[in-house]
């Protein structure tokens, strides 16, 4: 049984169209920062993504190969553990689908690092049929270092620590490998709409 | 980055509130008794919970100002006009309220003298805070006094008054307040922005290889952090929390 809070009322008006999952509020045109560390600020020549896995390097791109491949334009609903969730964000980047056709990817397990030191974790499955990309642009703009760039994973559908800043590499795993927030007692899948925020939600 | 694991089962506790204070003009403090607290580390959280009649329920996060040394839990709230939880925590909840909490959260940006023994290294402590910022410094610094830690450890704190000082019962001598609104006179401190200068004055330098928390608003932290590096340190030993994520923001 809830305590209630004698006086407190909503203060925002509800949203009715089903896009607010449990527990979020909207953040409106404000866009959070979030990081554990300071944000780094990686030269685009010394800049490339990988895929690798227990056998070495799979595929590599510099900057320029990055940007030269099929972009697609995503307008999605973001939701941060912390309770913010913005909608109709506008990005641009390479679907998962693209970068895996490079490799054999049968691993089930994905873990993402990051520039300074950051991980998260993915089901390989979460990141394929459109619905994960690697994101360069954000409202028509490079994306700022601060939002994750020059590139960021982008998985709208899991809380948004997942959609990891500053990607660099992905490892296909054949064993699950809690991140950075999912060994500090984050969730390890973290569904929005089933509110996984901590372990055991 | 370093690894723990912290994995415990985060449950909804209900907490009583003791007090609820004015601490500065727009700070209150919360005290509160949390039966069967299972303890928490200085630096961490706790996202408290508000539930409407209508079955409307609100959260957010707060640092926990207290130490785990004392039994009672202590929360700076700083009151955002047209937030939704923070003028209801500040204004509305009384002695005797309940209030629901979960937590500890955060296994990242904290210090503990205990670890700090098992570490066995002894590196300094530079705490950096802007504003209400400063609320899980002042469970560190706290703590760090309760400890008698021999661990050398600096707070340089950044607030608009002296009238906005956070903390007076716990800060002393190991913080520099530099205040950005006013300059009275004789103020032993700083007065401006924390700039480079200031830092690069006040603050360990890089070759004690401090570990550095800074914690403030995003503009603050970003700012701190980027001219720290510029300085000479580690990136790797700056660790960071931003408050108005997961409060309020209009």
């Amino acid at each position: 049984m809830a305590v209630l809070s004698r006086g407190f009322r909503r203060a925002r008006p509800e949203r009715d169209d089903g896009r607010l999952p449990p527990g979020q509020y909207d953040a409106g045109d404000d866009f959070p920062v979030l990081s554990a560390g300071p944000t780094p600020h990686t030269a685009l020549e010394r800049w490339d993504l990988s895929i690798d896995d227990a056998t070495g390097g799979l595929a590599r791109w510099s900057w320029e190969e990055f940007r030269a491949l099929p972009h697609e334009r995503i307008t999605v609903d973001i939701h941060c553990v912390t309770t913010w969730s913005k909608f109709d964000t506008r990005w641009e980047g390479v679907a998962l689908d693209t970068l895996l056709e490079h490799v054999e990817a049968d691993s089930p397990y994905v873990l993402a690092s990051c520039d300074g030191g950051y991980t998260t974790n993915v089901p390989l499955e979460d990141l394929v049929d459109g619905r994960a990309w690697v994101v360069d642009t954000y409202d028509g703009e490079p994306l700022a270092p601060e939002h994750g760039g020059p590139a960021r994973l982008l998985v709208p559908h899991l809380y948004f620590w997942k959609s990891a800043k500053w990607l660099r590499r992905l490892s296909l795993l054949e064993q699950d490998e809690p991140g950075f927030w999912e060994t500090f007692g984050y969730h390890n899948y973290g569904d929005p709409w089933r509110e996984q925020r901590y372990s055991d939600d | 980055m370093a690894r723990a694991a912290i994995q415990r089962r985060l449950i909804w506790r209900t907490a009583e509130v003791l007090e609820n204070r004015a601490e500065t003009p727009r700070v209150h403090r919360l005290v509160l008794d949390v039966p069967d607290w299972p303890g928490h580390l200085p630096g961490q959280h706790v996202v408290a919970r508000l539930t409407a009649e209508d079955g409307y329920t609100a959260q957010r996060s707060y640092s926990l100002a207290s130490p785990p040394d004392v039994p009672q839990l202590h929360l700076a709230v700083e009151r955002l006009d047209g937030g939704e939880v923070s003028p209801y925590l500040t204004d509305e909840l009384r002695r005797g309220d309940q209030l629901e909490l979960r937590g500890p959260i955060g296994g990242y940006f904290v210090w503990s003298a205990a670890a700090d023994r098992a570490d066995g290294e002894q590196r300094p402590v530079q705490l950096v805070a802007g504003g209400s910022g400063v609320a899980p410094f002042l469970a560190m610094v706290d703590h760090h006094q309760r400890q008698g830690s021999p661990t050398a450890l600096r707070l340089l704190y950044s607030t608009r008054t002296a009238a906005d000082v956070i903390g007076r019962d716990v800060l002393g001598e190991e913080t520099t307040v530099a205040l950005t609104r006013e300059h009275p006179p004789g103020w032993p401190g700083v007065t401006g922005r924390i700039d480079r200068d200031v830092l690069a004055h006040y603050a360990f330098p890089p070759a004690e290889r401090p570990r550095v928390f800074v914690c403030g608003s995003t503009p603050f932290v970003e700012f701190v952090a980027a001219t720290l590096i510029d300085l000479g340190h580690d990136p790797s030993a700056i660790r960071l929390e931003r408050y108005g994520n997961s409060e309020e923001l209009k």
